[in-house]
This record gives C-alpha cells, structure tokens and sequence, in this order.
C-alpha cells in the first residue's frame, strides 16, 4: 500500500501525470479517488474491496481535459484499458497504468504492449463464482430459465446504473435515449426491462472483459453482469477470442470469419 | 389447439430471399398464409432488436432469411449477420427464450420451392409449439404495470 502513495506521488510531484485514479476509504467501504496534489496522496489505500472498474473514468471528459492520468489497474481493468485501446477510446500517451497484480503488488508497464504480455499470460476466462451460476443457469429447462430471468429483470428499475459504471458503455448517445424509434421504454415493466437488458449484453458481446461491475452496481441486485459474462464465454467458444487482450484488437461483431459456426441456418 | 394459427414475421434480404419469395409466387406454389414478409435492404441490417419487437407485437415465429455466404450484394452483411445470430441465439436460449420460434435461412432468388418449404416447416412447427404464452403474459403483465402506474 506504502508502494501506491509512493508511486503516486512521485508521479504527482515530477508532474508526469495531472491526475492520480486511484481508491479511497469512503463512508463504510471503498469509493474512487481522484488525486491531483500530491500532498494529497496518502488518502489512496488498496484492499480486496477495492473492485471498482476505474477505467470507466478515462472515456469522461471531465477527466480527459485535466491533461495525462495516472491509474491504478487491477486485472479487469487492465484489460478494460486495452480494450477502449483497441476501440480508440484511450490513447498510449494519455494514461499511464500502474498495475496492481492479485497480491496487491504494483506493477511497473513501460507501454500497453508490456501490459498485454502480461494479461495473456493471465487467467481470462469468467470469474469462477460467476462461472459457477452460468453453468447451473445452463441446466434448468427453458421455462425454468424463462422465469428466473423474467423475475430478477421485473425489479429492474432502469436507473442505468450498469450501463453508467460500463468501461464499454462509453456512447454519448445510446440506445435508450432514442426515441425514433423508441426501442426501449422509458418506464419501467417487464418487457421493456427484458429488451434492455438484452440489448445491453448484445451491444457488449465480444467487449465485456467479465469484471462484473454492472452486477454490482446494480442497486436491486439483479445479476445482469451474468448475462454480459455468459456471452464472453460463448464468443470465445464460437470466435474463439477474449475481450481485452491487445490494444489493437478486431471488434468481434464488426468483423467475420467466413467459417463461422451456421449449423442452424437452414 | 388445433385451429390455431400461428403469425409469422419474416424479415428477408432485397437481393434473394425477396426475389424467392417472388419466384415462390410466379411459380404458383402453394405456402402457408400465415407469413408476413418485411423486406430489408440485406440480413445485416436486421437488427436482433427488430426480432424482439415482433414476439412484443405478438407475432409467434419469425423467419430470417438472406443470401447464401458468398452471393451478398453488399459482399460480407450476411457474415455479419451470422455472427450476430450466433450471439443472439446463444443468449435467447440463455434467457429462457425458444428458439426453435426462430427459423433462420439462406434463401437465394432461385430457390422459390425452398422458401416455400421453409414458410411450411416454420409455420408447422411454430403450430406444434402452440401460441408464445410465456412472452404474450409478460407483455400483458407490461400493460398492468404501466396502468398501476399511472
């Protein structure tokens, strides 16, 4: 922990960076820190609580005009970064990422290309807990399915929030705010909370790197990070590839491979 | 429920299954009427949003049909469009969503027969699955919640 004030002030105080992301305590857990005096330095604290997906703060503006940011990185993160990468949403020479590996270590990357040596050799498959519920999902009968979906997305209340705490959810205009045609109601039911919750997933698949913080911003609990991780899983059975795995990757939906699965067209 | 007929959306590329579908009429073959045909200008523009709307406006099955790989007129829209309904339809069957209500095909302009032949097994087989209960009680469960709302 001592290594990240270290590391931030020194990056602070040599004015190599504007901005230090990093976490911070909050009320009663960890909330995110923004750290521009380095003086100020010694509120950064990092534990296992610290689970935020920070990376969704280098798409905003507000950040983005103070000028080259530091930020702390765990795994999810990381290749969050290098996904916006690939997506031209974060550049090299803008952000400097201080890693921080599963024993809370920090960990020094020259460029993005270190990064991505280091997250290839990394696990990326789906958190196993989460991985867990999947394959259970995956066992009950369609209207098993049907109803557990239909449950947990009726107390969907459409405040966004896992849309908002989305690295990849960076659009200034989405979906939901266009009413020509209105695709999704602006109200909360039923059918309308199944359709958003679908196009979400949708408009992730081949992009979502499984941190799994849509679920945990959800303020009813509904586990739509399930449905974003499930699909990471079957891109990478059927394309075969992981989201966040180098700063110049191909987008997944927007590219093909002639021999693409088609067994079920007939 | 055996007078019951299904309604069927079928959302078609312009370039071939459209021009099948003609076919399948100059021909004079019989198909089953159950069928709507909603022409696009190709499969990759169909959006998975477009299939969603239709089960909401109660349609009970759907066709999505297009060029075969290689015969796009725009070249590569029905690759796209085969990726995303590898992604769709892992994540309707996910969600509890039957997918055997979605037929999708390759229907080039001269295969009139087999554009008939797909409207007759889609139309059949939707028939045997009977009316789409589970998502026509959701929607009506829809319209009671906005009422309570207001």
């Amino acid at each position: 922990m001592s290594n990240i004030i270290t590391k931030a002030k020194e990056l602070l105080s040599n004015k190599t960076v504007k901005l230090v992301i990093g976490y911070q305590s909050g009320t009663d857990d960890v909330r995110p820190a923004f750290i521009t005096n380095p003086d100020k330095t010694d509120l950064l604290i990092y534990n296992d609580k610290c689970l935020h997906n920070l990376s969704v703060y280098l798409t905003k503006n507000e950040v983005k005009i103070l000028g080259k940011i530091a930020i702390f990185a765990t795994h999810p993160v990381m290749r969050s970064i290098l996904q916006l990468a690939s997506e031209k949403q974060v550049f090299q020479e803008n952000v400097i990422v201080i890693g921080i590996d599963n024993n809370g270590e920090t960990l020094d990357f020259a460029d993005f290309k270190v990064m991505q040596n280091y997250i290839e050799k990394s696990n990326l498959s789906n958190p196993e807990k989460d991985q867990k519920i999947i394959d259970e999902l995956n066992k009950l009968s369609l209207e098993e399915k049907f109803k557990f979906w239909e449950n947990e997305l009726s107390k969907c209340i459409k405040c966004y929030a896992c849309r908002q705490t989305c690295p990849m959810c960076y659009c200034t205009r989405c979906t939901t705010e266009c009413n020509q045609p209105q695709w999704i109601p602006v109200q909360s039911n039923s059918l309308g909370n199944m359709e958003w919750h679908v196009l979400r997933a949708m408009h992730l698949a081949g992009r979502c790197v499984s941190c799994g913080e849509c679920g945990r911003a959800c303020p009813v609990d509904i586990p739509c990070h399930l449905l974003t991780m499930f699909l990471s899983e079957q891109v990478n059975k059927h394309f075969n590839v992981f989201a966040g795995t180098s700063d110049n990757m191909k987008s997944v939906m927007s590219t093909f491979e002639p021999n693409d699965k088609e067994n079920f067209i007939i | 429920m055996s007078d019951f007929e299904p309604k069927i959306v079928a959302f078609v590329c312009n370039w071939c299954t459209y021009a099948g579908a003609d076919l399948t009429g100059t021909s004079r073959i019989k198909y089953a009427s159950n069928v709507k045909i909603i022409r696009f200008p190709c499969t990759g523009r169909i959006d998975f949003m477009l299939l969603l709307k239709s089960f909401a406006n109660g349609a009970d099955g759907i066709i999505v049909s297009g060029c075969h790989p290689n015969d796009c007129h725009y070249t590569s829209g029905n690759f796209h469009a085969k990726r995303r309904w590898i992604m769709f339809k892992e994540l309707m069957d996910f969600m509890g969503i039957d997918m055997n209500r979605i037929t999708f095909s390759w229907v080039s302009a001269a295969e009139g027969a087999k554009w008939a032949e797909v409207v007759n097994s889609t139309v059949l087989r939707v028939k045997n699955l009977g009316p789409f209960v589970s998502y026509k009680q959701m929607i009506n469960k829809s319209i009671e919640e906005e009422v309570s709302n207001e």
